[in-house]
């Protein structure tokens, strides 16, 4: 039968969703793991950071990783389009009155809003970042090795002392903790991996998980701009 | 107890129907909803006018048929308890209270507060059943050895009383907890073994085919279920139908 096809129907749809979405939080844990270089001081930060930046960019593996990584975001944002417009659907008359907070967490039913907050950040993060690596001319560095590179090192120290920028990297880490909260422990639901003994494990991991990366990126330029 | 009653009505499946504003008085604590809604309709029908069409049956919440959002709630405030097991107490003088039918396009309006649920009698021909030999040597179903803690979380999955509040609250209009406790039900006794893989392949089949929405776990369904139906089996269907869809010829 010709079921497991993408995004044949109602479940197959929640099957990819989950795994994109769980893909690109591992992806934030690498993600993140690599910006605690930039909490070095930056005398030292700006050769490790720059260095780091180059093997992602270059080293094939990560390559690989990295447009796994594009196609999860579109993918993840294109199904969840697809699914709003499909539950849309399913409910052509709406009730007068509706109280949905007595019986579901508003996390869990603003989703898309959320996601729609991450995906406006995320343009504007890579604008700021990954385009100015990619496609802009920025100015050099050279490494302690002395490979030339693009510094990207400076382009994020001078977005992190720049207030507005601050600001706003530090506010959209809110959704997308509020996404996640919803979303990590979700997933496993959708994978049907709903299991009395490790049901627990499941939500706290994914409450500690929401609360502790978004907290550890926004750290980052708030010690930036602080204290460098 | 007086209270204001803002009831949809609608006279037909063409109709487009509307939210009307209906008084109401002397009604007692003890009266179940439904008795709240007869004393309204006699009421109605002495003053001529055509009373609220609403379904109902058992009037002890067995059935399933008495389908009515109130107050932005499938079967009201309450928790696990159908429309008919709804007491007014749970109610305060003067009160206005919203009456409006289940709203999902799978659940079509057939006049006023009653809806056409015939959507999930479809869901389950497609396969809510075991096909079993009844040419007069049928075994004995309790002659097969179940293991305790299966037969109850099958027998936990059969209370589901297809009433459809769940569709009614979820906010995508998704019959997954429904679906899902017909699929677990059968699916976790032996006799529901051989077609476990056709019946998840069919019956989410069908369930999309008739326009139902996909869940997101919001998990308002089970709150809202009067009879308490657990996530378990929405997890255990999205396996049941992940093992099927990767091996089923
Ligand atoms: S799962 Fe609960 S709410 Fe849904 S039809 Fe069955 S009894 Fe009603
Ligand atoms: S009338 Fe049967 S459950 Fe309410």
């Amino acid at each position: 039968m010709a079921n497991s096809y993408f995004l044949k129907n109602s479940l197959t749809k929640k099957y990819w969703m989950a795994a994109s979405g769980l893909f690109l939080c591992i992806f934030l844990l690498g993600h993140l793991a690599g910006n605690l270089q930039l909490l070095l001081p930056p005398e030292k930060a700006k050769d490790a950071f720059n260095a780091y930046a180059l093997f992602m960019t270059t080293f094939p593996a990560v390559k690989i990783l990295s447009y796994l990584t594009y196609f999860s975001i579109l993918f993840h944002a294109f199904d969840g389009i697809l699914l709003t417009i499909e539950n849309n659907k399913a409910r052509p008359v709406n009730y007068a009155y509706s109280k949905p907070s007595a019986n579901s967490a508003w996390t869990s039913r603003y989703m898309g809003i959320l996601g729609t907050a991450i995906l406006v950040f995320l343009v504007i993060h890579l604008w700021a970042f990954w385009a100015g690596m990619h496609f802009r001319s920025i100015p050099t560095y050279a490494l302690a090795d002395g490979t030339i590179v693009k510094d990207l090192y400076s382009e994020v120290y001078n977005a992190f002392k720049n207030l507005p920028y601050v600001i706003l990297y530090v506010v959209c880490m809110i959704p997308l903790g509020l996404h996640l909260s919803h979303g990590f422990a979700s997933a496993f639901q959708s994978w049907g991996l709903n299991h009395a003994k490790y049901n627990n494990l499941i939500s706290m991991t994914g409450i500690a998980f929401s609360v502790l990366v978004p907290l550890g990126f926004a750290a980052i330029p708030l010690v930036v701009y602080f204290m460098y | 107890m007086k209270l204001t009653l803002k009831i949809w009505r609608q006279s037909g499946p063409e109709d487009k129907g509307a939210m009307k504003t209906y008084p109401v008085e002397g009604i007692d604590g003890d009266m179940s909803f439904l008795e709240m809604m007869d004393v309204l309709n006699e009421q109605l029908i002495e003053q001529g006018e055509e009373p609220v069409a609403f379904d109902h049956d058992c009037r002890e919440g067995i059935c399933g048929m008495c389908s009515m959002y109130i107050n932005g709630q499938a079967h009201g405030p309450k928790r696990g308890v159908t429309t008919c097991q709804l007491h007014m107490r749970s109610f305060k003088d003067g009160d206005t209270i919203y009456i409006e039918p289940w709203r999902s396009k799978a659940f079509p309006v057939v006049k006023d507060l009653v809806v056409d649920r015939s959507s999930f009698d479809r869901i389950i021909q497609s396969g809510g059943f075991v096909s079993v030999n009844t040419s007069g040597n049928t075994i004995d179903a309790n002659a097969t050895p179940i293991e305790k803690e299966n037969a109850d979380k099958a027998f936990d999955a059969a209370t589901c009383i297809g009433c459809g509040a769940c569709v009614a609250s979820c906010k995508n209009a998704s019959a997954m907890l429904f679906v899902s406790a017909k699929v677990s039900q059968l699916s976790l006794l032996p006799q529901g073994d051989p077609e476990r893989k056709s019946r998840a392949l069919n019956m989410v089949n069908q369930m999309d085919e008739e326009g139902f929405g996909n869940c997101t776990n919001t998990g308002a369904c089970s709150v809202e279920c009067p009879k308490e139906i657990s996530l378990e089996n929405i997890a255990r269907m999205n396996r049941e139908f992940l093992k099927a869809s990767v091996s089923k010829e």
